[in-house]
């Protein structure tokens, strides 16, 4: 037990034990913040660790440290990719240099409309990509709640999501024809059965005695899945929504084979044709930012409606 | 216990559990009546159902074959007149201490017909909860900001935020320091006097059992079964000095000795302690030829 002890009695008088000072509490002044009674005050010990590397195992690191790696790791395939474009046998079809694919950029994002591409291909990602969370959502909550739905859907499941989402291309040219639909409904079938069998699975991992509390405390079948299931659950829902919207994103060029004319996975499949490496380059680098962007705002989603998850100390 | 309401609360007679696909039974042939606002502890060796026996009183097990009631009408599921407190994870980590513990208030069946003199009453109720368990100044944190010992004390009161008449408490400060723990124990002592509930605690920890408990029943594994009720004659009033009586420390030699008996675990001591008499003659040796 920390005893609080005011400035006053401090300098006055240390009273010897516990019990010996309880029984003045009459008139005491609010108790200050317990005295430091330490000769020197915290912030000038420097901060003592046990020394470590950087390959002490789990051991952390410095935030400099981090950074300076991270561009490391960053630059050191950057600075491959440049020597082995310079210096390597090579031919520029082949292998253009980082300047050459910047330039590439550049031209397609001032004249060739790279802001329409990126434009509707993040339309078609997002669609796809919210309409599979709008029902596996529900669905997956229902598969993790219940052995029934359970039974019923997830071998099902299981079954279609080792189907390749490429074969379908043909019947859902078949069956929804080329336009938008077909794109997003390609991205759809890519994405929906990996995202349903990964909701059930963030919402069976709910820990039983969270749920056992609440029956105890007279929760119905409802209350239990609204009120205890889901908000338990959603950190992870929105981890796996975070996750999926990456294998969404991957789907992009396979969907744009459909009869596209614009987008960014249509612009690297045609540049193929044209044996335009520089535009393969561009293209495939814009869709890796976009997507570090969106995953990059998930998280930021993530520490701000769950604050409880990010506590210090 | 000398309080005058000595109904039976909870009637058990011949309850038989069995797992799926178990050899043997959980439990076996299970006799007991609890008589309101009694305070009865289970103990026994690992693998001797007190936790199962625990779950089915509390609706979350459904017992294969006896007799299981409270108040005389038979037990079919959980509900709200016998709140549970689990060892750990059962707080909701999105809510604060003060929300999870007026969690049940925003359930159909508190707020079904509940008039205005409900609302503050239940207000009031949670404010007493929280002084009482020693949470005011953390009423406004999430749980993980807090120590096991306050996480319990906050999953405490959310089970008692309801007014249930039976509390089940299974190994509740298990996971606790022994400081924190004797300051838990006193409390429990005092909730159990202040609400006037039927109290069943399961632990694994013989001392807390006494201490606690008006009665303590020790349960046997395999098959789970009731061994032995013992009375404890300590009466209402107790204090952490009792633990060093000798009719404390008598008593509690009595149950571990009874636990190690019908344990099943014997015959693995003796062969540790033969291994280990071997040992120390090993090194006696080698000290000497040094």
């Amino acid at each position: 037990m920390t005893q609080p002890l005011s400035t006053a009695t401090h300098s006055a008088h240390l009273p010897t034990t516990g019990a010996a000072a309880a029984p003045e509490t009459g008139a005491r002044p609010k108790p200050a913040l317990p005295v430091c009674t330490n000769p020197k005050p915290p912030s000038e010990i420097p901060p003592r660790r046990r020394p470590t590397n950087l390959f002490t195992v789990r051991a952390p690191i410095s935030r400099r440290s981090y950074w300076i790696l991270a561009i490391i790791g960053l630059l050191t395939p950057l600075l491959g990719w440049t020597m082995l474009a310079a210096w390597g046998d090579m031919d520029s079809t082949f292998m253009p240099t980082p300047l050459m694919v910047l330039s590439k950029a550049w031209l397609w994002a001032t004249e060739n409309g790279l802001l329409a591409d990126a434009g509707i291909s993040t339309y078609r990602v997002a669609a796809g990509f919210l309409l599979s969370a709008v029902i596996a959502l529900p669905l997956g909550l229902l598969i993790g709640s219940f052995r029934s739905v359970q039974a019923l859907l997830e071998p099902l499941t299981d079954f279609i999501r080792y189907m390749p989402a490429v074969a379908f291309i043909p019947l859902v040219m078949l069956w929804v024809g080329i336009d938008e639909s077909a794109k997003i409904s390609i991205i759809f079938i890519g994405t929906f059965f990996q995202m349903v069998l990964m909701v059930a699975e963030d919402v069976r991992r709910v820990p039983a005695a969270q749920v056992e509390a609440a029956q105890t405390m007279g929760a119905s079948r409802q209350e239990l899945i609204e009120k205890v299931i889901f908000p338990s659950a959603k950190p992870a829902l929105l981890d796996t929504l975070r996750i999926t919207m990456g294998w969404a994103w991957t789907y992009l060029v396979v969907a744009e084979l459909v009869a596209a004319n614009s987008g960014l996975g249509y612009s690297i499949l045609r540049a193929q044709r044209f044996l335009q490496t520089d535009t393969i380059f561009a293209g495939i680098i814009i869709i890796g930012l976009i997507g570090l962007l969106t995953d990059q705002a998930f998280r930021w989603v993530h520490r701000a409606a769950f604050p409880w998850l990010y506590l210090k100390g | 216990m000398t309080t005058n309401t000595n109904a039976t609360k909870i009637e058990i007679s011949g309850l038989f559990k069995r797992f799926d696909n178990a050899p043997i039974n959980a439990l076996e042939n299970i006799d007991i009546d609890i008589r309101e606002n009694e305070f009865v502890t289970f103990v026994g060796a690992s693998g001797c159902g007190k936790s199962t026996l625990l779950r089915t009183i509390g609706g979350l097990e459904v017992q294969t074959d006896g007799e299981l009631s409270i108040d005389g009408r038979a037990v079919n599921g959980p509900g709200k007149d016998r709140a549970m407190v689990f060892q750990h994870y059962s707080l909701y980590p999105w809510m604060t201490v003060s929300e999870n513990i007026k969690f049940c208030r925003q359930l159909a069946t508190y707020t079904k017909d509940r008039t205005s003199g409900d609302v503050e009453a239940a207000s009031g109720r949670a404010d007493a909860l929280l002084r009482l368990m020693g949470l005011s100044n953390v009423s406004g944190a999430w749980p993980n900001q807090l120590s096991g010992g306050m996480q319990q004390r906050v999953a405490i009161a959310r089970a008692l935020m309801g007014k249930p008449e039976i509390v089940l408490m299974d190994e509740p400060f298990g996971a606790l320091d022994a400081q924190t723990r004797e300051v838990m124990h006193d409390l429990i002592r005092y909730v159990h006097r202040l609400e006037k509930a039927t109290i069943l605690f399961v632990t694994h920890d013989v001392e807390e059992a006494i201490y606690l408990g008006g009665r303590v029943v020790l349960m046997a594994p395999r098959p789970g079964r009731i061994d032995t009720i013992y009375e404890v004659p300590f009466g209402d009033q107790r204090t952490q000095d009792l633990k060093n009586e000798p009719e404390f420390l008598q008593l509690k030699r009595e149950i571990v000795n009874r636990i190690r008996d019908t344990s099943g675990m014997k015959t693995d001591l003796e062969q540790l302690a033969r291994l280990s008499g071997l040992q120390a003659e090993d090194t006696a040796a080698t000290a000497e030829t040094i």
